[in-house]
């Protein structure tokens, strides 16, 4: 070795065994208390708060990662972690086939953000049908006679409508999409409801934060934003018409509506999809979340990942409202324990 | 070469110097032997690695190849994940032409900015510039998608309608320009990968000029050379191979580009004749929609997506090699 | 004969002008660059960001010392593995391939390794790692960013030995030096500049990767230094944060960037003057 010293091989020698060394020494056991999970992009903020307040509470570490709901049924199917999250909920009979269960973590919402010159945020109105319309091309100016029918006292420019939709795959694009094919048949038929779909108009933005920056920069256009981010970052909104024709802001106590009008103890597995429910209150453009659990992993896993759950239900409330999530209510959150116990055989 | 033996190392002084002649030499032939297995096993894990790589890749798209086969797949626009349908042509097209949009800006830049650093400025200057846009290649290209979207996009947005109105005129090629100015699209992505290549290109032409004899320059200089053409007919023709190398390299990197693409092409997956409209490319879908495919056709499709841009790089790859093979041959039949 | 000179001149005087334009213009961009991080980070620099992990989402305060910590030992991991494969690869195309058919092979295949596009390098580590250990891992996501490095260092490490003049070698070599010590003292000496530039590429192309980190380390929102388990890093952060609501987040994103490209500039300042303390045999 002393003769490579002053040599440039021997200074390369020593960068990699000086790599190598800090590599070594870095990685140390870790506590055991560690339990990974991944999936829905939506719930992370929930799940990642819950997480930090479970660790110090108990020491045990949930380590949930944000990389999309496919990714999380994907893992949760190949058992590379304790539980996967996703925004658009497996059919029973799909579950089946692949040896899982799954239940609903909490409920949010998505809404209409728009740019209008002298327009404030919560002054337009807008109706399922009308987005739908604007989103297939149908509508392109913003003083179609279809939205000015909506919004009579605004004076609404001839102005071109950019369409601004999410470029990612994500559950806010599912929960929407799903939202525009119920209350539209020509959407339903022509581009459905998935993840990601094929856009007859407009421009992809990457994540809320793409979509809202097209947003706030191009006049005229308008896009889908997740409600948390709108509250986060004081972006504009539109009202909207729900289903029971009512005019409504988007509101936590909307989105919870939605889910309150749900039977979720007798739906098979959870599948309800919130989009489009009835109540005077309830906003139209409501999502939910699932956490998928596979029947054959170990005991004590499943069963760390259900403590986990079921302590947020109980106790993360609070930390689910601060950042725009509606909790469950107790009698689903018994359906779910119910569930639990039925499905893998033992429960909390 | 200067000084006494002790400037050289340990092992260049005569053998007598050292504590066993006959040890020294048996240790050093099994040095021999030990290293150049060694580069030759790394060499081989390197080539392997991608081998490897298009293995695990084109055995995760079978789905999508049994569905689609090759020609409907590449040839069909439409990418449609709620009927399962998938074609990848707007997709080809967009990552072809927001790289050449890159090339033509970056090689350019790249060559005047490495003549500047190597032959042209002076000393006290060399050193910063150069440092200056080496760090160009030390931005994470996250960083570039965020300034991109955040900053150089609104900003080109008011340059937009000037290009449309002038460009936009000209008959031909006028439509290449038009559209409403959204500072996001082809043309875009096009630039901000143009910065992003700009240091890998110049750092190796660079590099490979600073390497050029400077007995080969200093004789130009001395038959009154100007400096522009000791670079263009002694510098360049010497570090040629080295400079079409570092041109692919930034091609390679313009065409695999994630992140700052996905962040300013504007994401639309139909094609469009003008450069100021959205568009896509294969990276930028695979970064948009591969964390949230969810059926193994949809997912399989991607990764499909994934091969063909393998293919692509090999066949560009395979044009460089036929080019510089043909300059090789007629710098051997000039001499 | 003046009007050939003065021809020759207006040439060389322009394009001097079009070769500085073109550096300015480099330059620029980069400035423009730094500055957007600047302005953007500066706000979220703070003291915490070394001592404090992560914080929760809607939570104030800052911390990124899990990222940072696991960035470095993605780094050094890769770097390890990443260093040696693609040194001596690329001195056996230089100086044992030379421009064989075998060599030439190799070579096409690293330019097309160098393309590869990250995200699916990562998913190659998944299928070849994680798939295998059963959950994602820190040591996934190096060999990942490690697959990214090598063809960088091969490549210009192939280059720039064979842009070194035979002279050098043909004189240590008729001193009676093997082949191994005249590569690893003459012709990697003379190459050290090149050589070095591919190592700094190959690690300021690794340090802001994000796709292939997605499906191999993954991300760890808790401090964890276990190279066999989900590990915090810089690149995820910054993606992630960067587009949350949070406006602390936001900050911390910037932050991250910023003090990337600072690492970054630091490293090449080092490299730049371990390289100054050596003679240059030129």
């Amino acid at each position: 070795m002393r003769r490579m010293r002053g040599s440039y091989s021997g200074r390369l020698l020593g960068i990699a065994v000086l790599a190598l060394t800090t590599a070594g020494v870095c990685a140390g056991a870790d506590s055991m208390s560690t339990l990974t999970g991944a999936g829905s992009t939506w719930v992370y903020p929930l799940v990642a708060k819950w997480a930090a307040a479970y660790q110090s509470k108990t020491g045990i570490k949930i380590n949930y990662q944000s990389i999309g709901s496919g990714g999380g049924i994907a893992q949760i199917k190949a058992g590379t972690v304790a539980f996967g999250a996703s925004d658009m909920p497996l059919k029973p009979e799909d579950l089946k086939a692949a040896g899982l269960i799954q239940f609903p973590t909490a409920v949010a919402g998505a809404a209409m953000s728009y740019n209008l010159p002298g327009i404030e945020s919560a002054k337009l109105l807008l109706t399922g049908p009308v987005i739908a319309d604007i989103y297939l091309g149908k509508i392109k100016k913003w003083n179609d006679p279809a939205i000015e029918k909506l919004n009579s006292s605004l004076k609404l420019p001839d102005m071109n409508i950019t369409v601004v939709h999410r470029s990612d795959g994500s559950g806010t694009t599912f929960t929407f999409t799903n939202y525009l094919s119920k209350v539209s048949p020509e959407w339903a038929q022509k581009v459905g409801s998935n993840t990601s779909v094929a856009w007859p108009v407009g421009v992809g933005g990457k994540g809320s934060e793409g979509v809202a920056s097209y947003v706030q920069r191009i006049p005229g256009s308008i896009g889908y934003v997740e409600y948390a981010y709108i509250l986060e970052t004081h972006g504009s909104y539109a009202r909207m018409i729900n289903s029971a024709g009512k005019d409504v802001s988007p509101t936590l106590q909307g989105f919870q509506d939605a889910s309150a009008h749900v039977d979720w103890t007798r739906a098979q597995d959870f599948y309800v999809i919130l989009t489009n429910q009835p109540g005077p209150d309830t906003w139209p453009i409501s999502g939910c979340t699932w956490q998928i659990l596979r029947k054959n992993a170990p005991k004590e896993e499943n069963m760390a990942v259900m403590k986990f759950f079921d302590w947020g239900f109980e106790n993360g409330q609070q930390m689910a409202q601060s950042i725009s999530f509606g909790p469950l209510p107790p009698s689903t959150v018994n359906a779910i324990k119910s569930y639990w116990k039925t499905e893998l055989g033992y429960g909390l | 070469m200067t000084g006494s033996d002790s400037a050289l190392p340990v092992e260049m002084r005569p053998m007598s110097e050292g504590p066993g002649v006959a040890g020294g030499k048996w240790r050093l032939a099994w040095g021999d032997f030990l290293f150049h297995k060694g580069a030759a096993l790394a060499a081989f894990l390197a080539a392997a690695a991608l081998f490897a790589t298009v293995i695990a890749i084109a055995y995760d798209s079978r789905f999508s190849i049994r569905a689609f086969g090759i020609w409907r797949f590449l040839a069909s626009s439409d990418w449609n994940p709620v009927t399962q349908t998938f074609g990848a042509f707007p997709f080809i097209i967009g990552t072809l032409v927001s790289s050449a949009i890159a090339m033509v800006l970056a090689v350019p830049l790249s060559f005047g900015v490495a003549v500047f650093i190597a032959e042209v400025a002076p000393a006290w200057i060399k050193r910063p510039v150069a440092g200056a846009i080496e760090l160009l290649a030390a931005i994470p290209s996250i960083v570039y998608g965020l300034w991109g979207l955040l900053v150089f996009a609104p900003a080109f947005a008011e340059i937009e309608p000037w290009i449309s109105g002038h460009l936009g005129a000209i008959p031909g090629v006028g439509a290449l320009f038009q559209g409403p100015p959204m500072g996001v699209g082809m043309l875009t992505a096009g630039i901000v990968l143009a910065i992003m290549v700009l240091p890998y290109i110049s750092s190796i032409m660079r590099d490979a000029f600073l390497i050029v004899p400077s007995s080969l320059r200093e004789s130009a200089y001395a038959l009154g050379a100007t400096t522009w053409e000791v670079a263009w007919n002694v510098v360049l023709p010497y570090a040629r191979s080295a400079v079409i190398g570092g041109i692919f390299l930034g091609l390679g990197r313009a065409l695999g580009e994630t992140m700052a693409v996905t962040f300013v092409i504007g994401n639309s997956n139909s094609l469009s004749s003008s450069l100021l409209m959205p568009s896509a490319t294969i990276p930028s879908v695979l970064a948009n929609e591969f964390t949230e495919a969810t059926t193994p056709l949809y997912l399989s499709s991607l990764i499909y997506l994934g091969l063909v841009l393998i293919a692509i790089t090999l066949i560009v790859q395979f044009f460089a090699v036929l080019l510089m093979r043909r300059l090789g041959r007629r710098e051997g039949a000039s001499s | 004969m003046t009007r050939v000179l003065l021809r020759r001149r207006i040439v060389d005087v322009t394009s001097k002008v079009l070769m500085g334009a073109a550096t300015v213009i480099g330059v620029f961009f980069l400035f423009w660059i730094l500055w957007t991080t600047l302005k953007y980070g500066i706000a979220g620099m703070h003291w915490d960001l070394f001592t404090k992990d992560t914080p929760p989402p809607g939570t104030d305060g800052f911390g990124l010392r899990n990222a940072f910590v696991g960035s470095l030992i993605l780094l050094g991991v890769s770097l390890a593995i990443g260093l040696p494969i693609g040194l001596m690869g690329g001195t056996w195309l230089a100086e044992y391939g030379f421009r064989s058919r075998i060599a030439n092979a190799v070579r096409f295949i690293n330019d097309i390794m160098l393309s590869a596009p990250s995200i699916e390098i990562g998913l190659f580590a998944y299928a070849i790692v994680v798939a295998p250990m059963g959950h994602f891992s820190a040591f996934s996501g190096s060999v990942a960013l490690a697959v990214l490095m090598i063809p960088i260092i091969v490549r210009t490490t192939d280059e720039m030995l064979g842009l070194v003049s035979g002279d050098m070698r043909e004189a240590a070599i008729a001193l009676g030096a093997p082949t191994w010590i005249v590569i690893t003292k003459v012709t990697w000496k003379a190459a050290r500049a090149g050589i070095l530039t591919g190592v700094l590429i190959g690690l300021a192309r690794i340090t802001g990767e994000t796709a292939p980190l997605l499906f191999t380390a993954l991300n760890n929102q808790f401090f964890s230094k276990n190279l066999f388990r989900p590990i915090a890093n810089i690149p995820y952060v910054i993606f992630q944060f960067a587009l949350s609501p949070y406006s602390n987040w936001q900050q911390m994103a910037w932050a991250a960037a910023f003090i990337t490209v600072l690492f970054v500039l630091l490293l090449s300042m080092v490299a730049r003057w371990f390289l100054g303390k050596v003679q240059v045999p030129r």
